[in-house]
């Protein structure tokens, strides 16, 4: 390849993906933010802030070389090195003309974080900061990568024929599986369940929260777009139409669901339900025809509000609906590369539901264990006066809105 | 001196207002109040879930007024804030020591 005007334009647009999917952390500070209450949202986007920062270091030092290490143990587990360092000579060849090295590494460094800011979401208002950021350290040096490894890096599922084109299991449903195994030994916010009852503890600006999944929506061109990991005009644009229309076809599903279902129209569902179809795309964004991708889109829609309520009778408490989204919806993004699309088959449904299975359980023992130690050592909730006073004055000695009276 | 309570539909706000101004009555405290009861309030329902239903919003103005002014206002507000339905709110009557301005010390009727 000596093209180096297609290598420049290549490479431009995974730099322009990469910005875009770092967009997406703007996203979710500000969905997450909107949909707790007051007294905690300093100290949700002061873990979003601090995840982003954690992600991308920890990437640069052994994250990247976990997930891409060039050889590995039976496809299972391998490290390349420590930190960055330009493979010698290369550049036009590093990836056949479609982006540098270092192109490579920020491109993946923005997706790194997302699996813990999923995470942020399902444990917030009552997790202890720095016990969070501990967990959120391992999960995303060690334990993302290495499940990542698995697919993109070249491991068993990739041999196997797993497919996953940007994400819905590698990312998503890897970060839902977390946010599972944490809030299952975090517990539930106080007063969110008293026996039978579930009481709602609504988010403090709906409005915040919709920017917020505008934002990620608007991120997603990118994360999709970029992960062709070329500037392809044929994939690169049916993958930006499918995106659009995933997104949408959530949206429409979750507001006739809803609708039927509760008699409301909640838009927090609703925000739930774009971000859910936009997830079910993502394993398949490139084999999709536009039709293939309403439907997908239509389905998580519905899947999200019987999902959010799932989660509630089995007392895992979820205030921004992160497992529905993005575990419910990764785990049927996945199975719908076997469904539909080009790659749709009976052995393609069983490598993704192989994937599916094996990702989900080591996260899970991952996460789960590392959890469990942090709390028995450094403890995972915040004090009940904590709580109930909320983080942002005990944690953060500051309010959110200094201005405003007293709630 | 007396201090009169009046929790008032928020709907209502602007005719009681417009009602006392008639008879001169222009000056207030304002409080965004909820009523907690046995009345349904506005349903809400979050994520799949109603909640508090038992919370209603209202306004709760508070006159300063002479003795011989109240029953007028009182009598006002009882005809400007009713809609007939349950829920129209109530009033209460203070009796009070003293009244005073503070920019300069004026004192009961002088301070209203």
């Amino acid at each position: 390849m000596t093209d180096t005007t297609l290598f420049t334009v290549n490479n431009l647009w995974i730099l322009v993906a990469a910005t875009l999917v770092f967009i997406m952390h703007l996203g979710f500070s500000t969905l997450e933010a909107g949909l707790v209450r007051r007294k905690n949202a300093v100290n949700i986007i002061f873990k979003n802030v601090m995840i982003l920062a954690i992600g991308l270091v920890s990437y640069y030092i052994i994250g990247f070389s976990l997930m891409y290490p060039g050889e590995s143990w039976n496809g299972l587990i391998g490290f390349s090195q420590i930190g960055l360092s330009l493979p010698a000579g290369e550049s036009i060849g590093y990836a056949d003309g479609n982006y540098t090295y270092w192109t490579d590494f920020i491109f993946q460094a923005m997706f790194a974080a997302t699996c813990c800011t999923i995470v942020s979401g399902a444990v917030a208002e009552r997790i202890k900061l720095n016990s969070f950021l501990v967990i959120c350290l391992l999960f995303v040096s060690i334990s993302y990568p290495i499940t990542g490894m698995w697919k993109w890096g070249g491991g068993w599922l990739d041999q196997l024929g797993f497919y996953d084109f940007a994400g819905s299991t590698l990312v998503h449903s890897v970060g839902g599986w977390g946010a599972l195994a944490v809030v299952y030994l975090l517990g539930p916010r106080l007063g969110k369940y008293s026996g039978k009852r579930i009481n709602p503890i609504p988010g403090h600006n709906i409005p915040l929260a919709a920017v917020g999944v505008l934002l990620l929506w608007f991120g997603w061109f990118g994360f999709n777009g970029g992960s062709v990991l070329s500037a392809d005009p044929d994939t690169v644009s049916l993958v930006f139409v499918n995106t659009a229309l995933a997104g949408a076809a959530g949206a429409i599903g979750c507001y006739f669901c809803t609708g039927y279902l509760f008699k409301s129209n909640d838009l927090s569902m609703v925000l739930n339900g774009i971000l859910g179809g936009l997830v079910g795309i993502t394993a398949g964004a490139d084999l999709m025809s536009p039709f293939e991708s309403v439907i997908i889109g239509v389905i998580a829609g519905v899947i999200i509000p019987f999902s959010v309520v799932f989660f509630d009778r089995i007392k895992i408490d979820d205030p921004v609906g992160a497992t529905s989204v993005h575990l419910v919806c990764g785990i049927w993004g996945t199975l719908a590369v076997g469904i539909f699309g080009s790659m749709a088959g009976v052995a393609q449904l069983g490598y993704q539901a192989i994937g599916i299975v094996s990702i989900g359980i080591a996260t899970l023992i991952f996460i789960y264990a590392i959890t469990y130690i942090v709390k028995m050592t450094m403890g995972l909730r915040v004090s009940e006066e904590i709580e109930i006073e909320g983080l942002d004055i005990k944690e953060h000695q500051i309010p959110a809105y200094h201005d405003l009276s007293p709630a | 001196m007396k201090k009169i309570e009046a929790i008032i539909r928020m709907s209502k706000f602007e005719d009681v207002k417009a009602a006392l101004a008639e008879i001169d009555v222009r000056f207030f405290t304002l409080h965004d109040v909820r009523g907690y009861g046995l009345q349904q309030g506005e349903k809400k329902i979050y994520r799949g879930t109603e909640y508090g239903t038992e919370f209603i919003e209202r306004v709760q103005m508070d006159i300063l007024t002479t003795t011989e002014k109240c029953p007028q206002i009182v009598d006002v507000i009882l005809k400007s804030g009713a809609t007939g339905s349950v829920g129209d709110g109530k009033i209460a009557i203070h009796s009070l020591d003293k009244v005073y301005r503070i920019r300069n010390a004026d004192q009961n009727a002088e301070a209203i």
